[in-house]
């Protein structure tokens, strides 16, 4: 980038400008072309002072909105978000501006109370909302202003299983088999891992086996325990590592249909877990009633039939089945489902299983 | 009076860049590290030693700072070379050669986590390899070496190779005519005058090693116990809301290494003494 002419003895250098600016240094031996060292500064100064400005956020748009949501909402919400801009046009207003932010459910959370600027959240746990509301940013009785405690539709966990079931795992209790090794993602940082884990409890208890026992049998068949659903889910496929994936259902009927319906089967076991993933508003972000308006409209158009036709379609159990795919809805297969409050709800789940120290610590510290 | 006690250099800008210096310093490193230390002591010392006196942080710090320590002595060697080669011989390539060293530092680490893990699955094309002999290589602690080995392979090669570079022949020459042969040259010779910088790249990789997180879990498995590095478990802690527990595993970590590398910079020292100022 640098050179350096040597100019010895007493032959002088002469120095010539160029039409734009670059100056040549001629020794007679040899000559050099090149910008000034201050003009080179300056356009340096130049570009940081652009590259400085350009770390300053923009203002928050009034028809702009933030959902921050948990791992595997990623098809959904593109989808309800390109139906509800459309509608929202329709309604008169200005063409809104929605983001969507994706990731484990408990790190999402974690974002939101230290700042990230989240008009809505629909996340896999209430407990994860619960975390935010405690820190006033939402009221504590926020699972009550939206219908089906704030939840605009259910899932279930199910098992993703090689073609043909090679294993021949039907149930639960077939998790600890010999042989077989399960991908769950880690209940520390994964909603849906939370779920799994409920679910073999449930059966267990169900089924007159130690919960405690059995969750830690099942735990010791797990190869990776990874960060959250979506990542599992890409163990399991790309990665072909174990024999069964448990998944959201949602996540498994993806996994079907974009990798081919010949390379994976879903098994149903006889019980699993009724997850309500909820939705609310994050009071505190809301920075205009322009913007309150779009955010409120946005979660009730949750709950439209419209909606609740591109959930049924995106694998999640709606309410609403009015404009649905009649075909979309009969996949889902009838299975005994039980809910947070068979566990006590989640504050004592999350202090009693999950907590530093709780039972799934104990089960590997154990070992 | 403290005019008197300090001895003011003769060149001029002292203060200047000393306050340009501290100010940086301060917002950029000591502040943040003093915040660690606020939150990492809030809860008490008996209860920061209770955190980190679990059988699960002490398996992951043991397994952080052991694969770091094997990965910085991979750098170690492999990087010796890799600057000799790079300096000391022309070939077709080279300077592609050297561009690729950087390589590692330009990654996302996310980026360079899945393309090992790809690579080193059972089903990935080096994975496969190994798997027909029996070995697993990604979601085991081969797994994490071999990431930690990837982040930190720079180091030595780019503190070393200005090194390289300022050795005269004359100094090999030297030691040729005197009767030395070529092995004796290197280990008399060569490597004591590379050592101090080998030296600081190897600090540098070690560091860059132990903080690894986000190459690792992806190709780690996450393990507790087994192959749970001790930044997962900070994050963890992080999302059970548990800050000073995340803060004090932090500390730990923080403590561990700078007595590592307090250790590294005396070896220097030594190795300074022994053969002088290079």
């Amino acid at each position: 980038m640098f050179a350096t002419l040597h100019v010895a003895g007493r032959i002088l250098p002469w120095a010539d400008d160029a039409a734009d600016g670059r100056v040549t240094i001629s020794t007679g031996l040899r000559s050099l072309t090149g910008w000034p060292v201050l003009r080179g500064l300056q356009t340096a100064a130049l570009a940081l002072a652009v590259g400085f400005a350009g770390l300053t956020a923009q203002p928050v748009q009034a028809q702009a909105l933030l959902n921050v949501s948990y791992d595997p909402t990623r098809e959904l919400y593109a989808d309800i978000d390109k139906a509800f801009a459309a509608w929202w046009v329709a309604e008169g207003n200005p063409a809104p501006e929605i983001q969507a932010s994706h990731g484990g459910s408990g790190a999402q959370a974690r974002a939101v109370i230290e700042g990230l600027d989240a008009q809505v959240v629909t996340l896999a746990l209430a407990a994860d909302i619960d975390k935010i509301a405690a820190q006033g940013k939402l009221p504590a009785d926020w699972q009550g202003k939206l219908p089906h405690n704030s939840s605009p539709y259910t899932s279930t966990i199910v098992f993703l299983v090689r073609e043909g079931n090679p294993k021949g795992i039907k149930d639960w209790g077939d998790l600890v088999a010999d042989g077989v090794e399960v991908i769950t993602p880690n209940p520390k940082t994964s909603g849906g891992a939370r779920w799994n884990y409920l679910g073999a409890w449930a059966w267990a208890e169900q089924n007159g086996q130690d919960p405690q026992e059995f969750v830690k049998s099942l735990y010791t068949h797990v190869p990776v325990l990874d960060k959250g659903a979506r990542d599992a889910t890409t163990t399991f496929t790309q990665r072909e590592i174990g024999d069964v994936l448990l998944a959201w259902e949602n996540e498994a009927y993806l996994a079907q249909k974009e990798l081919g319906e010949d390379q994976y089967d879903i098994v149903v076991p006889s019980v699993s877990v009724l997850a309500e993933p909820p939705v609310a508003l994050v009071e505190a972000n809301l920075h205009s009633d322009d913007q309150r308006k779009l955010a409120e409209a946005y979660l009730s158009f949750l709950y439209t039939p419209e909606a609740q036709a591109i959930i049924f379609k995106q694998f999640y159990r709606g309410w609403d089945t009015s404009k649905a795919d009649p075909a979309d809805v009969a996949r889902f297969p009838q299975l005994k489902l039980v809910d947070i409050a068979h566990f006590g709800g989640w504050s004592k789940v999350q202090a009693d299983h999950f907590a530093d120290g709780g039972i799934f610590d104990q089960i590997y510290v154990a070992q | 009076m403290m005019t008197g006690l300090v001895h003011r250099s003769p060149i001029p800008g002292f203060g200047l860049s000393a306050g340009v210096t501290l100010t940086m310093l301060s917002v950029v490193v000591l502040i943040p590290i003093g915040a660690l230390f606020l939150e990492g002591f809030s809860a008490g010392i008996p209860t920061l030693i209770d955190t980190i006196n679990t059988g699960r942080v002490r398996a992951a710090l043991y397994l952080s700072f052991r694969l770091s320590v094997i990965a910085a002595c991979v750098n170690l060697v492999f990087g010796l070379v890799l600057a000799w080669v790079l300096t000391r011989y022309d070939f077709p390539g080279r300077r592609i050669l050297d561009a690729a060293v950087d390589l590692p530092f330009a990654l996302p680490t996310a980026v360079a986590g899945i393309a090992l893990t790809a690579l080193y699955a059972p089903n990935g094309a080096f994975g496969a390899l190994f798997k027909d002999l029996g070995i697993k290589i990604a979601y085991t602690q081969w797994g994490i070496l071999i990431a930690l080995i990837f982040v930190g392979l720079p180091f030595v090669t780019r503190t070393v190779q200005p090194v390289v570079e300022e050795i005269e022949r004359e100094v090999e020459e030297a030691s040729a005519t005197l009767g030395a042969s070529r092995a004796y040259t290197i280990r008399r010779v060569i490597l004591p005058l590379l050592m101090p910088a080998a030296l600081t790249g190897f600090g540098l990789s070690l560091a860059r090693a132990v903080g690894e997180y986000g190459s690792v879990i992806f190709i780690a498995g996450n393990l507790p116990m087994k192959t749970e590095i001790a930044p997962l478990l900070i994050v963890i802690k992080l999302e059970e809301y548990n800050d000073p527990g995340a803060a004090a595993i932090g500390l730990a970590m923080l403590a561990i290494s700078f007595g590592m590398l307090f250790l590294i910079n005396l070896v220097q020292v030594f190795s300074r003494r022994r053969i002088g100022h290079v």
